[in-house]
């Protein structure tokens, strides 16, 4: 297994490599730019295509077309990107078609800025397009696990069929770290029997959204809510750090569970029984393995770089009883360890 | 016993849903006859743009993928790149090629993809009850200009022929009507070249098809007809816009 020193970005690409991605389609826009100068420069010499679309809403689409043909395709893009998308995502749901999405998140409202944010966990995973719909989420806090959850985001897609989104740190994006390539020999991926072949075979296939018939969208969406379910039981992934015996809990994805890390660290050698949870799968939620920490512990500190956002989630699944706090930073500037460490000593 | 006439063999036996004196299966007829003509009814694909046209998939026995609202040519775009071994047309109306998805539109024959284009103009939006296209006629009433399409207000009908026609990606541009027999053996033509084109893989082709909407013109099949000939045809003329020729390329 080859070990490479990688930018968070170029982890994402090489792993989307690695999954056998065929088709990318995006549009400019800091700070992912990286991601698409990799594939324009390295999906040719695998076969695959890369089109600079003239929009993230032509982008989107390509996706759908591309898709149903059985490709593994994606898109990258920020926050005002994948805003465009949201009624592409909708169709690739309501169409059952795999695709991978990457928000590489910047702030908002409106142009906000180019610094790093976590403002778009509700639009990620509430489903900020319409209709009756969860597209799975993840959130990397390595380079590392920008190689590995990409690779798991394309596999996720298919297995559902669903779209599936990457929900990204500007930090972790731009870090290099080291990362193994542990999946570079991966065999291909398999046909699907759904797709358009290369020419019709048997049947006509039809790939569309729109259901007037009697209970036919009725039918549609439970179908699409039993996957769901089985994501639920399925696909749920977390990271618990010395959570066993901590008196408190920090909470947080992506770049805050990194630097809440090094929190809990400082934390503990400093005696303060402290550990983290982290969410690695946004949708579906972890909700029954924080239930059973919060079976021992009773604090919670749930940090997020927004006004508060997964808070409500953490509220819903925990309940009333429990006590969570919670610190936001909605600027670009990211909490230090030492901060968080304070924060924690705050609590107890 | 000769036979003179027959349906084309991509078409299934079912009854369009289209209203009394709608143009919109005259237009099917012909795209299926096309194909019938090339053999190529395994290999291609329909991408459906959102319209009166959107259950093309019930009728055409060939595989479809239904676009968003006027999304048609960026599906397109996924699809031919995909598999370019297979034939793709998408079948549009005013509204979704010529408005919503116009950026679309033009980018998909800027970059000369190799695809076929069906664009049905009308002048109205007509799956959702006749309002203002852009390619209203000017003073024509409609749901959303009820004293007349006004140029102050709401700007000029637009050409896509012509506009697309000035694009270097674009290998046929051409209007076609189908009121008289000879304006249907044109239009039948056009379809045709449409295809030959993606066939010999020349790039990007378009053919843009006066139709008659009675119902959202409050006409019958005749008078709309003779709409389309009196007041559509003088403004949206007929004709070949561009034609490239496979030496063109060479
Ligand atoms: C994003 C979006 N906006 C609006 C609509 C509603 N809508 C459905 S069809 C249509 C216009 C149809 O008109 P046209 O494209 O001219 O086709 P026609 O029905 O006349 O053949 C509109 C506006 C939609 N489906 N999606
Ligand atoms: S509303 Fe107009 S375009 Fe639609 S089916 Fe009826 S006549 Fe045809």
């Amino acid at each position: 297994m080859e070990k490479l020193f990688l930018r968070g970005s170029e982890a994402l690409a090489l792993g989307a490599i690695d999954a056998s991605v065929k088709f990318y389609a995006g549009y400019p826009i800091t700070p992912q730019n990286d991601i698409p100068e990799f594939l324009s420069r390295e999906l040719p010499k695998v076969g695959g295509k890369f089109v600079q679309a003239e929009s993230e809403v032509a982008a989107i689409n390509m996706l759908l077309g591309a898709s149903a043909c059985g490709l593994r395709v994606m898109t990258s893009s920020s926050s005002p990107g994948i805003s465009l998308m949201q009624e592409g995502i909708s169709y690739l749901s309501g169409s059952e078609l795999p695709a991978v999405i990457v928000n590489v998140m910047r702030w908002g409202p409106g142009l906000g800025g180019i610094g790093a944010s976590q403002g778009d966990y509700h639009q990620a995973t509430k489903g900020g397009g319409h209709g009756d719909y969860f597209v799975p989420v993840f959130a990397p806090y390595s380079a590392q696990e920008m190689y590995d959850l990409i690779i798991r985001a394309f596999d996720v897609a298919d297995k559902y069929r669903t779209p599936t989104m990457l929900l990204v740190d500007v930090m972790i994006s731009l870090m290099k770290e080291k990362v193994i390539r542990r999946f570079e020999k991966r065999s291909e991926v398999k046909i699907k029997s759904w797709a358009f072949g290369k020419v019709k075979e048997g049947e006509q296939k039809i790939i569309k959204s729109l259901y007037l018939k009697g209970n036919d969208l009725e039918r549609h969406n439970w179908k699409l809510y039993e996957k769901y379910k089985v994501m639920c039981e399925k696909e749920v992934i977390y990271e618990s750090y010395l959570c066993d015996d901590a008196e408190i809990v920090l909470i947080g994805f992506g770049m805050v569970a990194r630097i809440g890390k090094s929190a809990i660290d400082i934390a503990r050698e400093r005696n303060v029984k402290a550990g983290l949870f982290r969410p690695i799968s946004l949708v579906p939620f972890p909700e029954k393995e924080l239930e059973a920490i919060s079976k021992k512990c009773k604090k919670f500190l749930v940090v997020e770089m927004n006004t508060g956002q997964m808070v409500h989630d953490i509220q819903r699944v925990l309940g009333k009883d429990i006590d969570i706090s919670f610190y936001g930073k909605p600027s670009s500037y990211a909490p230090t360890p030492e901060e968080l460490f304070y924060k924690i000593k705050e609590q107890i | 016993m000769k036979v003179v006439y027959k349906k084309p063999e991509v078409l299934k036996n079912v009854n369009f849903h289209f209203c009394p004196g709608c143009q919109h299966g005259l237009v099917h007829k012909i795209i299926a006859e096309a194909i019938d003509n090339f053999k190529i009814k395994d290999k291609t694909i329909a991408v459906i743009g959102v319209g009166c046209g959107v259950f093309l998939y019930d009728y055409f026995d060939v595989d479809s993928l239904e676009a968003p609202h006027g999304r048609g040519l960026a599906v397109a775009t996924g699809v031919k790149r995909a598999r370019p071994e297979r034939i793709v047309f998408t079948y549009q109306g005013d509204g979704d090629l010529a408005s919503i998805g116009l950026a679309e539109t033009v980018h998909a024959a800027n970059r000369g993809e190799n695809v076929s284009v069906f664009f049905v103009n009308n002048t109205v939006y007509g799956m959702t009850g006749g309002q203002m296209a852009p390619t209203t006629l000017l003073g024509q009433i409609t749901t959303t200009s009820p004293y007349g399409r006004e140029f102050q207000r709401d700007g000029y009908p637009i050409r896509m022929s012509e506009m697309l026609a000035t694009l270097e990606g674009v290998a046929f541009s051409a209007r076609v009507a189908l009121c008289t027999p000879k304006q249907l053996m044109e239009a039948k033509k056009a379809v045709k070249k449409a295809f030959q084109m993606q066939l010999e893989g020349l790039g990007f082709s378009f053919v843009e098809i006066l139709s008659a909407c009675p119902t959202n013109w409050n006409m019958q099949p005749l008078e709309a007809i003779k709409r389309v000939e009196e007041e559509m045809i003088p403004f949206f003329p007929l004709g070949i816009y561009k034609e490239r020729r496979v030496s063109d390329v060479l």
